[in-house]
């Protein structure tokens, strides 16, 4: 095509609004933070560089305990949204009669503002008077209100479970996506053969979604790592830590303590760990697409 | 062909039974707390702390969403910025990515897929990891306090996935296209402005609702950390300060996140099926 030189300008000057937008909101905030975690920034006027020195006292707090327990948050949970959402798409991919409002029914949770979705939960998780708790003492599985958001334990699985709720619907949709993707043909082939149904899912649709699965779990792993509303709202990291993982421990250490030098070497170390995902992400894609090249 | 495929899709009837069952568990773990809340939001505040627990409210009534109005002060105020702070969001983020994305998808020039690679890896840092540079530069530009602090990096965080969806359904034009309106003396602006926006409006609208509902629905940690304003508090942040209170008076609440979320629920109704195509596009590869 002619013109292929105006053409390439052209895109340039295309581009450069939102080039110069996501430099200045994302990027230079991005260096701004490896700076920052090496001063000792607060509110106040001046900053001195402080070297290692914030990285140092991280590693003196229980911060080791807090990646831990952020890990095994963010395992549990990609987990159960994956489970539970690929269950969902192979249910509302069957030919019932219905099934186009009960995709629509799966939608709300990711749509609704989230906060709004959170302070539901908030009142279910509630001993004297939520959900749960009523219905495990009314069936006889609890002697007394459980304040599901007052103990440690409880409060770890509480958050977990409103996080699930969030992603299920997205991690629903996709699988879906994927399902209703996987070639008509093979089933037909496998049911002439006499395959069952369920043989066919194990055999036909779960292989064949498994690249979509591989993806939708990295691209799941990443926000949930960086799961803060559903947190913040519920506990706020109590109680006494025990739901605190390392973008809680972030923002309370920088925005509610104002220690900005020490909250940005909290956060090189999750975009640390977040970089170490998306090489992981970029390689199982490049990986799976071989294979199915191949 | 017909025949097979129903033939394939004809279950016995313990099958149906047992994935109405799936469904039905699946979609009481999704709405539980709608329905939930909504009860709440029928039952006298009296009552509601009644034991043993009633999940059917008695004497339940919608007097909550009357008198919400005035123990909620700012709630209508909420509900405008909301809008507008979304509105204004999905706005700016049109404007630069409709160009970025015609330019991704239609021209070929070097290092398209790692500059877009770039773009989406945005997608990675949420905005926590961010807040402490963008907090300092909110401050030094006197952003701190208005619309402003709410809107710039909202829009930054929703361009990544509008740059995507728009350049994917762009791509999908046929390229004879352009290429005749060149051979005809057309310039790039011309092609770009009669030719491509035209066809592509479909997919400008996905894109914007996808964007609108996004900023809708995510109004909370800029609106928690940059603004400290009742004024211009968007919905979420309106209602979490009155939830920390000491005395949360619950039905109300529920009844305002009602009204809050009504909007969005009313938008997926009317837009569903647009909304399915472009939540999950570039999702699976055709």
């Amino acid at each position: 095509m002619p013109g292929q030189k105006s053409a390439v300008l052209f895109a340039w000057i295309l581009l450069i609004p939102a080039l110069l937008y996501v430099a200045a909101i994302v990027a230079y905030p991005l260096v701004d933070t490896f700076h920052l975690s090496f001063t000792d920034a607060s509110l106040r006027k001046t900053t001195n560089w402080v070297g290692w020195k914030n990285y140092q006292k991280i590693f003196d707090t229980e911060f080791a305990e807090i990646i831990g327990r952020t890990f095994v948050w963010t395992f549990l949970s990609v987990s159960l949204k994956m489970i539970i959402g690929t269950g969902g798409a192979v249910l509302l991919n069957a030919a019932l009669p219905g099934r186009a409002v009960f995709r629509i029914l799966t939608m709300p949770p990711w749509i609704v503002p989230m906060a709004i979705g959170i302070f539901m939960w908030g009142w279910m998780y509630n001993g004297q008077f939520g959900m749960i708790s009523g219905l495990l003492q009314r069936f006889g599985l609890s002697d007394g209100p459980v304040a599901f958001l007052a103990y440690g334990s409880t409060a770890f699985w509480a958050t977990i479970i409103t996080d699930v709720w969030i992603g299920v619907p997205m991690v629903t949709m996709y699988m879906l996506a994927a399902i209703q993707s996987v070639p008509v043909d093979l089933h037909e082939a496998a049911w002439t053969d006499g395959a069952s149904r369920f043989y066919r899912l194990r055999r036909i649709t779960l292989p064949m979604i498994f690249p979509a699965a591989i993806t939708m779990s990295m691209i799941s792993l990443i926000s949930t790592f960086n799961s803060f509303d559903i947190i913040w709202i519920l506990t706020q990291g109590g109680p006494s830590g025990s739901t605190t993982t390392m973008i809680i421990d972030t923002y309370s250490t920088a925005i509610g303590s104002k220690k900005f030098g020490e909250g940005a070497a909290r956060a090189v170390v999750i975009c640390l760990f977040l970089s170490a995902f998306a090489i992981l992400y970029f390689q199982a894609v490049t990986k799976l697409s071989r294979r199915m090249t191949t | 062909m017909m025949k097979k495929n129903a033939m394939i899709d004809r279950y016995r009837w313990w099958e149906v039974v047992l994935m109405y069952l799936g469904i039905a568990v699946f979609l009481f773990f999704i709405l539980a707390p709608f329905i939930e809340g909504f009860l709440v939001s029928l039952k006298p505040l009296g009552l509601l702390f009644s034991t043993p627990y009633k999940f059917i409210p008695e004497n339940g009534s919608f007097k909550a969403y009357v008198t919400m109005w005035e123990s909620v002060p700012g709630f209508a105020r909420y509900i405008f910025n909301s809008f507008f702070i979304s509105t204004v969001i999905t706005l700016v983020v049109l404007i630069l990515v409709v160009p970025a994305s015609y330019a991704f998808a239609r021209i070929k020039f070097k290092g398209a897929g790692s500059l877009l690679g770039g773009f989406l890896a945005v997608n990675m840092f949420s905005g926590a990891v961010l807040l402490i540079p963008l907090f300092r530069l909110m401050r030094s530009y006197g952003l701190l306090n208005t619309y402003w602090s709410m809107i710039v990096p909202g829009v930054a965080f929703l361009i990544p996935t509008a740059i995507w969806l728009l350049s994917t359904y762009m791509k999908r034009i046929p390229r004879e296209l352009d290429e005749a309106a060149y051979v005809d003396g057309a310039g790039h602006f011309y092609i770009l402005r009669r030719v491509i926006l035209p066809l592509a409006m479909p997919g400008i609208i996905v894109v914007a609702i996808t964007t609108f509902i996004g900023a809708y629905a995510q109004q909370f940690i800029f609106a928690l950390t940059f603004n400290s304003k009742t004024e211009f508090m968007p919905l979420p942040i309106g209602l979490f300060a009155y939830f920390g209170r000491q005395e949360v008076i619950w039905n109300e609440l529920m009844a305002a996140s009602f009204v809050g979320i009504a909007p969005a629920m009313i938008l997926i109704f009317a837009l569903q099926r647009y909304l399915v195509a472009g939540l999950t596009a570039g999702a699976v590869k055709q």
